[in-house]
């Protein structure tokens, strides 16, 4: 590749000309570069903005007429979420059954993970591909399904329910990242610490998690991921004591219209944790999403 | 890595087995089992066999619905692994810079799904929505409960807007794990920006896109919340797609039979398009000892 330019090394000034004009192209390039990422990071931020300046807006300002930055600033809708037990229970509910559902799904994905990773073992292929299918099965198709399961088990409206329902896309998840990450671990740690007289259970605790602890962190921040995001499951498998707050966010459609200070405000929330959260796995992130394999 | 035969292997993949069975086989077998029968209360129910598929197959309305869902997810895969990949190039490597760009871009995939309708919503309406009043403002009489046509075009947008980050953060990865070995013999070579792409880039995010397309038409193909918010499915059924048919089905109408059919239906549509594209690509990477990896 680029041969053809290699032979024009003889100084005569066309040469010379494309020569200068490489040099030159690579800071332009920086700048056209810099510029349309800059564009596309508008694009991403302009309907977050957006969000952000209705919920600091009183309503009538919102119905009144558009209004570019809050001319009226009002932390109101704020103050409402924050006061009512309905709505902060919302959030309280959501990150509980999130954090079961982490909890559940990285305990048993550990293992299995390790098993996929560093044995075979008959029918281990199929069993892979079979969790797979899981991360593939639209939760549209479970609902029904879930909910008489669930109500049938007596576990219907608890934080368990969802924390479990949620078990059907992200321990299959847990279980593909941490195994592409285990892989990149190299056997004979393993057969060392066997040698050394380790216990299973001790090596696995002692000397591997601690070995692929930013492949966990990645994948707990997965798991945190498709567990908070996800709706359709979590708000039917609840009713009130452990209602998400997605559900909790209809209730802005009110008698006299929707309440969209409100709605903009408690929408602007749910995007808080996600960005906690991805501001401590930043480093990691770029692997992780390669699910330890690039 | 050669991997050793042990079937005591079993006892560590267990628990998860039970529970992933839990989750999966006990509602599936449900579905399968309401398929096949038609329901009437707990104690009258017949046995139906195949009648309630063939029904389902013939709908015209879930036909249309499946087409509507195959030119969605077509689309949008079309336009977000080119703008995943270019945006994944631009991402900057190191610095301040580095991490800042990671979080925006990384923002709203952790955005629930029904907040990221919510979102669109407000910023799409005529009378209070930046993007509605300017498009409006400029002449151009846009808008979602009436036309399909920007119906379509908004939700499009909003799942570009909403899922390109993904694309792009699996290429960042992926160019991320290029030594700059490579670079530096394509300097010395005087590759062109192309030719750096085409034979260095390329080849090493061919097994990050293998996941990336996979899941984006996966995810694409159970689309719900963000649309449901948005149009309602509307206007008219123009923009209702499968999840959404099916859950009016199975919830709004109570039609168990019916909706579980078109359950098993719809999960095999995604199976086996999943795995024909997986099988492909795995061969077309056999096919040159070079590629990916």
């Amino acid at each position: 590749m680029g041969e053809s330019e290699m032979t024009d090394s003889t100084s005569n000034s066309p040469a010379a000309d494309a020569r200068r004009r490489r040099q030159a192209r690579p800071v332009t390039r920086q700048w056209r570069k810099r510029a349309l990422m800059a564009t596309y990071i508008v694009f991403v931020l302009l309907p977050v903005y957006w969000l952000l300046n209705m919920s600091f807006q009183s309503n009538t300002e919102i119905l009144g007429g558009l209004t570019l930055w809050p001319e009226d600033f009002t932390l109101e809708h704020y103050a409402k979420i924050f006061t009512d037990a309905n709505w902060y229970m919302g959030y309280v509910n959501s990150i509980t059954y999130v954090a079961m559902n982490m909890a559940i799904s990285i305990v048993v994905a550990l293992p299995a993970a390790y098993a996929f990773s560093r044995y075979q073992f008959i029918g281990d292929k199929h069993l892979f591909f079979w969790l797979l299918t899981n991360l593939m099965a639209p939760p549209a198709v479970f609902l029904l399904p879930y909910f008489q399961l669930y109500y049938t088990v007596g576990l219907f409206d608890t934080h368990v329910a969802v924390a479990l329902a949620h078990c059907l896309f992200n321990i299959p998840l847990a279980v593909w990242i941490l195994e592409g990450f285990m892989s990149g671990v190299p056997k004979e740690i393993d057969e060392t610490a066997f040698i050394d007289g380790y216990s299973f259970p001790r090596f696995f605790v002692r000397i591997f998690v601690p070995m692929i602890s930013s492949g966990i962190g990645v994948t707990l921040f997965f798991l945190f991921m498709f567990s908070w995001v996800e709706l359709l499951l979590a708000s039917t498998l609840t009713a009130t004591n452990a209602q998400p707050i997605a559900s909790v966010m209809t209730q802005t459609k009110g008698a006299s219209g929707i309440d969209w200070g409100t709605l903009a405000a408690a929408g602007a929330l749910t995007i808080l944790p996600g960005i906690v959260v991805v501001y401590f796995v930043r480093n990691h992130i770029a692997k992780g999403f390669a699910l330890g394999r690039t | 890595m050669t991997k050793v035969r042990n079937n005591h292997a079993w006892w560590l993949i267990l628990p998860m087995l039970l529970l992933v069975a839990f989750s999966a086989i006990i509602p599936l077998m449900t579905v399968v089992n309401y398929s096949v029968q038609d329901v009437f209360d707990a104690n009258t129910r017949f046995f139906t066999g195949t009648e309630w598929f063939r029904e389902m197959l013939n709908d015209p309305a879930l036909q249309a619905a499946v087409l509507r869902q195959f030119a969605f997810s077509l689309t949008v895969l079309a336009i977000e692994v080119p703008l995943g990949i270019g945006i994944a190039l631009l991402m900057p490597k190191k610095g301040w810079q580095a991490s800042a760009v990671l979080i925006l871009v990384t923002m709203p995939l952790l955005i629930p799904w029904n907040v990221v309708g919510s979102i669109w919503q407000i910023f799409t309406r005529g009378d209070i929505g930046l993007m509605g009043w300017s498009l409006r403002e400029l002449g151009y009489g846009y808008n979602i409960t009436a036309s399909p046509v920007d119906a379509w075009a908004t939700i499009i947008l909003m799942d570009v807007w909403h899922w390109t980050p993904l694309i792009a953060l699996l290429c960042y990865s992926g160019l991320r794990s290029i030594p700059d070995a490579y670079y530096q013999a394509a300097r010395i070579d005087r590759a062109s920006q192309w030719s750096v792409f085409r034979y260095i880039q390329l080849p090493k995010l061919t097994n990050v896109l293998v996941i990336g397309v996979l899941l984006r038409f996966m995810h694409s193909f159970m689309i719900y919340a963000e649309p449901f918010v948005l149009t309602g499915g509307g206007p008219g059924s123009s923009t209702t797609f499968l999840s959404q048919s099916l859950t009016t089905m199975a919830i709004g109408q109570q039609d168990l039979g019916p909706s579980a059919a078109f359950s098993l239906i719809y999960f095999l549509i995604i199976l086996l398009v999943s795995w024909v594209f997986y099988t492909a690509i795995m061969n077309m990477q056999k096919d040159k000892p070079d590629g990916g990896v």
